[in-house]
């Protein structure tokens, strides 16, 4: 599902943020990337989407080999994952059903299927009575809501979260971990990376620690492992 | 691409419209400012062309033929006119007619030259229009050296100091376009300048979700589009309205031979036409201009 072999990464300023990383992601796991400030988990999961380049290495992904995917190319690759940020990354002159209809639109589906599924998803997450609202008109968790229901509406394989819950209270975390949790007992895989200490140690999965760049800890059901 | 998709790039294109509400707006202004310079220098060249045009096409050379010539060299004379490069029409004109032509002229005074009817004066003379009017001179210089050829006349002086005003006029005219050009660009990249941040995050999130760069420019190409046909509206209407007053008000106190305005009816429409024109391709030259920078491609 998802592999990197010997995966270096040094930003042209000349930080090396992965400084050779082995792993493999099996179909259906949820698996947590944590560690302290800077250790380069971003980086880790932005090179999942081909959002960064690997400087040496290889990253597979569905089968695919990112690193030679042509970057015209890559918003094709895009729509087969689910992609959640801190900061939502919403349209924000969109309202909340043209921002989850659009990842539909952009591969053509038909205007009735695209009816249907939205709000099921949009119901899945909890917001559907709030559809015709603006980002701006949305809580955090709500917009929070609006950004997973976009991630899965196709249907993805995988869906990378990077921090989904950095900016939200704990309780609206916990309700979009809940979320989370559905998704990937539908068989989804699910990567997130988070510094939320509470979760991790709560709902028990996979636990990828990364420092400086490597993995200095790999646990089937681990802990937070930090304080703080 | 499927019709769909078309229709929604559309509807999205039209919605952007509104979303951007200040960004349109300032969108707009850039392309209006911009057309109604380009509109009434438009308008300046175009009349400056049509009455320079006009001068022009009176310039003609006249060969006066010697007395001594018989009519068969009269007719060799026009041969060999015809025959020269760059020859528009060439008539004869005998010199009874010339005689008539000058008492009609001269109107009442024309009386005075009835008794040379017996005994003409004048030549007869072959009449000449080039293809173009700037050569003339090099033709007449050619004609004076024909056997027969009493003098050639083509208002010299005159015609050389018309050819270098009319030039002068054309010149300013490449100038003034190259200004206005800058003046469009600048104006508009400022535009983009301002409305990049937004664009970016925008352009952004729509490849994050899957969107491929075709995708993503349709809706800014229309969008640009509109901008430019919105921003041809205000100026088209300013020189509709200043032209039709000048022509209708203006043109019967012009005295002038030659100084007669292109005609307010198809030259409006024409003007109209190609502001939008420059409208739709400045808009979506701006458009996509702005986008280009985040598809990476
Ligand atoms: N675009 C970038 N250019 C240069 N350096 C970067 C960039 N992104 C991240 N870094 C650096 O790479 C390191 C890892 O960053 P990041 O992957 O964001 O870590 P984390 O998400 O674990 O906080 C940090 O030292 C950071 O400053
Ligand atoms: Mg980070």
């Amino acid at each position: 599902m998802i592999e990197m072999i010997d995966v270096k990464k040094t930003y042209p300023n000349g930080v090396i943020a992965i400084n050779g990383i082995n792993v493999k992601i099996k179909p259906g796991e949820f698996v947590y990337v944590v560690g302290p400030s800077g250790a380069g988990k971003s980086t880790f999961i932005k090179m999942m989407y081909r959002e960064e380049k690997p400087t040496s290495g290889n990253i597979l992904v569905n089968g695919l080999s990112l690193p030679s995917i042509r970057n015209s190319k890559v918003p094709l690759f895009r729509r087969n994952i689910g992609m959640v940020f801190q900061d939502f990354k919403l349209l924000q002159t969109f309202t909340a059903y043209e921002n989850v209809a659009f990842a539909m639109e952009v591969i053509e589906k038909e205007p009735e299927e695209i009816k249907k599924r939205v709000m099921e998803v949009l119901d899945l997450v909890g917001i559907k009575h709030k559809a015709r609202m603006l980002p701006s008109e949305l809580s955090g968790g709500e917009q929070q809501r609006v950004a997973i229901a976009r991630s899965i509406v196709n249907d993805p394989k995988v869906v990378i979260a990077d921090e989904p819950t950095g900016n939200l209270d704990p309780e609206t975390s916990w309700e979009i971990m809940n979320i989370f949790e559905e998704i990937n007992k539908r068989g989804t895989t699910l990567v997130m990376a988070t510094h939320n200490r509470d979760i991790v140690n709560n709902i028990k999965r996979r636990v990828i620690a990364i420092e400086s760049g490597k993995i200095v800890r790999d646990e089937h059901r681990g802990d937070y492992g930090y304080e703080i | 691409m499927k019709f769909r998709t078309l229709l929604r790039h559309f509807r999205e294109s039209f919605k952007n419209i509104g979303r951007n509400g200040w960004m349109t707006f300032a969108s707009v202004s850039a392309v209006t400012v911009t057309l109604t310079l380009v509109g009434v220098f438009l308008v300046l060249m175009m009349n400056l062309n049509h009455i320079a045009g006009n001068v022009e096409k009176d310039v003609e050379v006249r060969a006066h033929i010697d007395n001594a010539a018989n009519q068969n060299d009269i007719k060799a004379i026009g041969k060999k006119i015809t025959e020269m490069d760059g020859i528009e029409s060439v008539i004869f004109s005998p010199k009874d007619e010339e005689l008539t032509n000058l008492i009609d002229d001269l109107g009442d005074n024309g009386e005075a030259f009835k008794p040379f009817e017996q005994d003409n004066p004048l030549r007869d003379v072959y009449i000449i229009k080039t293809k173009s009017p700037q050569d003339v001179i090099k033709v007449a210089k050619k004609i004076e050296g024909f056997d027969y050829i009493q003098s050639v006349k083509y208002g010299q002086g005159y015609v050389e100091k018309l050819f270098s005003f009319v030039n002068i006029a054309r010149n300013i005219g490449i100038v003034l376009i190259v200004g206005l050009l800058f003046t469009a660009m600048f104006l508009i990249s400022n535009t983009i300048k301002i409305t990049i941040v937004a664009r970016r995050k925008e352009i952004e999130i729509m490849r994050l979700v899957g969107a491929t760069n075709t995708f993503i420019r349709w809706p800014f190409f229309l969008e640009g589009l509109w901008l430019g046909i919105l921003g041809a509206i205000v100026p088209i209407g300013l020189i509709a309205v200043l032209y039709y007053n000048l022509y209708k008000y203006a043109q019967p106190q012009i005295t002038f031979k030659f100084v007669e305005l292109l005609p307010a009816s198809p030259f409006i429409y024409q003007v109209s036409a190609i502001l939008i024109v420059i409208g739709a391709v400045i808009g979506i030259w701006g458009s996509l201009m702005s986008v280009r920078k985040f598809l990476k491609v």
